[in-house]
């Protein structure tokens, strides 16, 4: 009875004996899922959905015999704290940690150790694994579209250009400082443009159907996000006018573009917009298309502006408006500088969807990084690799979304005027 | 002397249907000081921001240095620029240093070089004694600090008239003294002064003439040693009674 006892109440007396018994069971199932998942050996001999729930039955009772509140042995204390405060807890721990071990080293295996990296043709991927042979032999296309292969040093130069300058306007002097940064915002990108379309000084014109790629996605999202800003704060602005005219129009041009789906504002502007236009004018498909974009994000940043602007006391506007500021001064100098920093995440969050909507104007014939990946995997030589190209696509659409969100908050912590 | 600055005339304004300022006329001369004080929703606040017009009157004349105050003055900046204005809630600009607090509104309202407005803010902080605070941002001063860098803003676009919305009332008692030291002291430079606030010593101290305000109008106006010692309507003598 005693001894029965004992095991269904662990008493403290023997408490580094239990301890060490829980923590072996720990150990026995964490080393049957690892050699099951990993190595496929199947220690406990059971069926294959026994073989799962048994190593969690082990780890069960072990988590419950070294669930004391204070132990000989630091690590254990630490892990009881934070993964085994009572039964529930110890089955989730236990079963986030089996799943990790059960899929981390399939995920590894397909992305690393069974992956074929070198090569040129689909023949070559002869392991289990992920083909990078296919991101390896369209990366070019990937990155330039199908922008002619003798020209590509002109998309090259404008991004080394536009990073230069960026670089510049680190190191410059404060004076100087803000005159780079009005070029980059509203020279360069017009200097870029011409660059990469050509037909200026001695260039060859390269027809903005043959764009496209990763190269593609940062124009359109560098244009979007220069104007789309400065529109929508002038749209906040416009919709907390006094004046009904000004007023009223905001109100209409916000709740119209936010009423309609972004696919339908780039099919409006590729294939209705030019029916509207004389027939001697001509705005070609990208920039309608890009036209579309700012305005269709203006409308979501002006909403996302006002929430700061509304957020502000009242004292400072009276503040501003007692120093004999007027309306341009007074938000210049005191209500934007403050509304746009306290609506900073806002602010990156609406950039950041802004660069993932990109990819929808494959609607109107434009291929971008993703519309290039789909064109790949539909390649007769080549089909059957679009997890290779999504994967690739994921991961160069999260460093770019992973930076600038890590920009956001260095930004943030950068204008805070706080203690 | 006395030449007139500010004049009321017959002003009424409304909230909706609350009437806050019933009949108020009133004369200001360069370099008066007047206080007004009364109980709380009695109008004193608004009828001196209806002065640099954060408040819109309905009906009467409003003149500022000689210009009439209404929706069709063209140029509401430029009284502003000559009205001082102190808040009760101080209002400093929390994004930009106290330096630049002061300097900001010279340079882009008055077009002043930036080295002279700097100059004048440095100036204008010692004068309140916080010129070694100045680049400091708001957060980071004490109420009493921040007030009197509120001041010194004010006083950097060289105002004619000050106007004091209740500026101790958001304070820690030991931090109002120092507040209206530098309030005296503005007195005693010959400042044009209306103040609304409920330290009655310091009205007694500078003070020329005292208003007393109830339910938006002007119960009495009296010079400030009768206004204590005599005061007429009964509605003040309860109010002095209760505040003293």
């Amino acid at each position: 009875m005693n001894y029965l006892d004992n095991i269904i109440k662990p008493k403290q007396a023997n408490q580094n004996t239990l301890v060490i018994f829980g923590s072996i069971l720990i150990l026995i199932s964490f080393l049957d899922v690892v050699l099951l998942s990993v190595f496929d050996i199947n220690l406990t001999g059971s069926s294959k959905g026994i073989s799962f729930f048994l190593p969690l039955l082990l780890g069960f009772i072990g988590m419950y015999y070294i669930r004391f509140d204070h132990t000989n042995f630091p690590l254990i204390n630490r892990f009881n704290k934070s993964l085994n405060i009572d039964w529930l807890n110890s089955i989730f721990t236990l079963l986030s940690i089996f799943v990790l071990l059960k899929f981390v080293p399939l995920i590894l295996n397909w992305l690393i150790f069974d992956a074929n990296f070198i090569g040129t043709a689909k023949e070559d991927c002869t392991g289990g694994g992920a083909c990078w042979v296919f991101i390896n032999v369209w990366l070019k296309r990937f990155v330039y579209g199908l922008y002619p292969d003798s020209e590509t040093w002109r998309i090259n130069l404008a991004f080394i250009l536009l990073f230069v300058t960026i670089g510049a306007s680190y190191l410059a002097k404060p004076k100087f400082k803000k005159y780079i940064i009005l070029f980059l915002l509203f020279v360069f990108p017009f200097i870029g443009l011409s660059l990469i379309s050509g037909d200026v000084g001695g260039l060859v014109y390269v027809e903005t159907n043959v764009w496209g790629g990763l190269a593609l996605t940062l124009i359109v999202s560098i244009f979007a996000i220069i104007f789309c800003f400065p529109i929508g704060v002038m749209l906040a602005m416009g919709r907390r006018s006094e004046l009904p005219v000004v007023k009223y129009f905001s109100v209409g041009f916000i709740e119209l573009w936010r009423g309609v789906p972004l696919i339908t504002v780039l099919f409006m502007a590729a294939n209705m917009f030019p029916l509207f236009l004389p027939e001697d004018v001509f705005l070609d498909k990208l920039i309608r298309c890009i036209i579309g974009i700012i305005l269709f994000e203006a409308a979501y940043m002006a909403e996302v502006v006002r929430g700061g602007l509304q957020s502000l006391p009242k004292g400072q506007y009276e503040a501003a408006k007692s120093l004999g500021m007027g309306y341009w001064r007074m938000h210049l100098f005191v209500i934007l500088p403050q509304a746009l920093k306290i609506v900073i995440p806002g602010i990156a969050n609406t950039f950041i969807a802004l660069f993932k909507d990109t990819p929808l104007i494959f609607i109107v014939g434009l291929l971008e990084l993703l519309g290039m990946i789909d064109l790949a995997k539909t390649n007769p030589k080549w089909l059957g690799f679009a997890a290779e190209g999504y994967v690739f696509a994921a991961l160069v659409y999260f460093v770019f979304c992973y930076s600038m969100s890590r920009y956001s908050q260095k930004l943030e912590k950068r204008l805070s005027t706080e203690r | 002397m006395s030449s007139k600055i500010i004049e009321l005339k017959d002003v009424n304004k409304w909230f909706g249907e609350f009437q806050v300022l019933k009949d108020i006329s009133l004369t200001v001369n360069q370099k008066e000081k007047i206080v007004i004080c009364g109980p709380s929703g009695s109008g004193k606040s608004t009828l001196i921001r209806c002065i640099n017009r954060l408040e819109e009157h309905q009906e009467g004349t409003i003149i500022v240095d000689d210009t009439e105050i209404s929706a069709d003055t063209k140029n509401i900046e430029a009284i502003r620029a000559e009205v001082g204005m102190v808040f009760q809630q101080f209002n400093l600009f929390p994004h930009l240093s106290i330096l630049d607090n002061c300097t900001l509104a010279p340079i882009w309202v008055k077009k002043m070089p930036k080295k002279q407005a700097e100059e004048l803010a440095m100036q204008n902080l010692k004068r309140v004694q916080i010129d070694d605070q100045a680049f400091k941002f708001p957060g980071q001063l004490s109420g009493g600090q921040q007030q009197r860098a509120a001041i010194a803003r004010a006083l950097c676009m060289e105002p004619k008239i000050m106007l004091f919305d209740e500026p101790t009332s958001a304070l820690d008692p030991e931090m109002i003294k120092e507040v209206l030291d530098v309030m005296v002291d503005l007195a005693k430079g010959g400042m044009t002064m209306i103040v609304v606030t409920h330290e009655m010593g310091f009205a007694k101290e500078v003070a020329d003439n005292m208003i007393f305000m109830d339910e938006g109008r002007i119960v009495e106006k009296a010079k400030t040693k009768e206004f204590f010692d005599n005061p007429k309507s009964e509605r003040t003598k309860l109010f002095l009674s209760q505040i003293l």
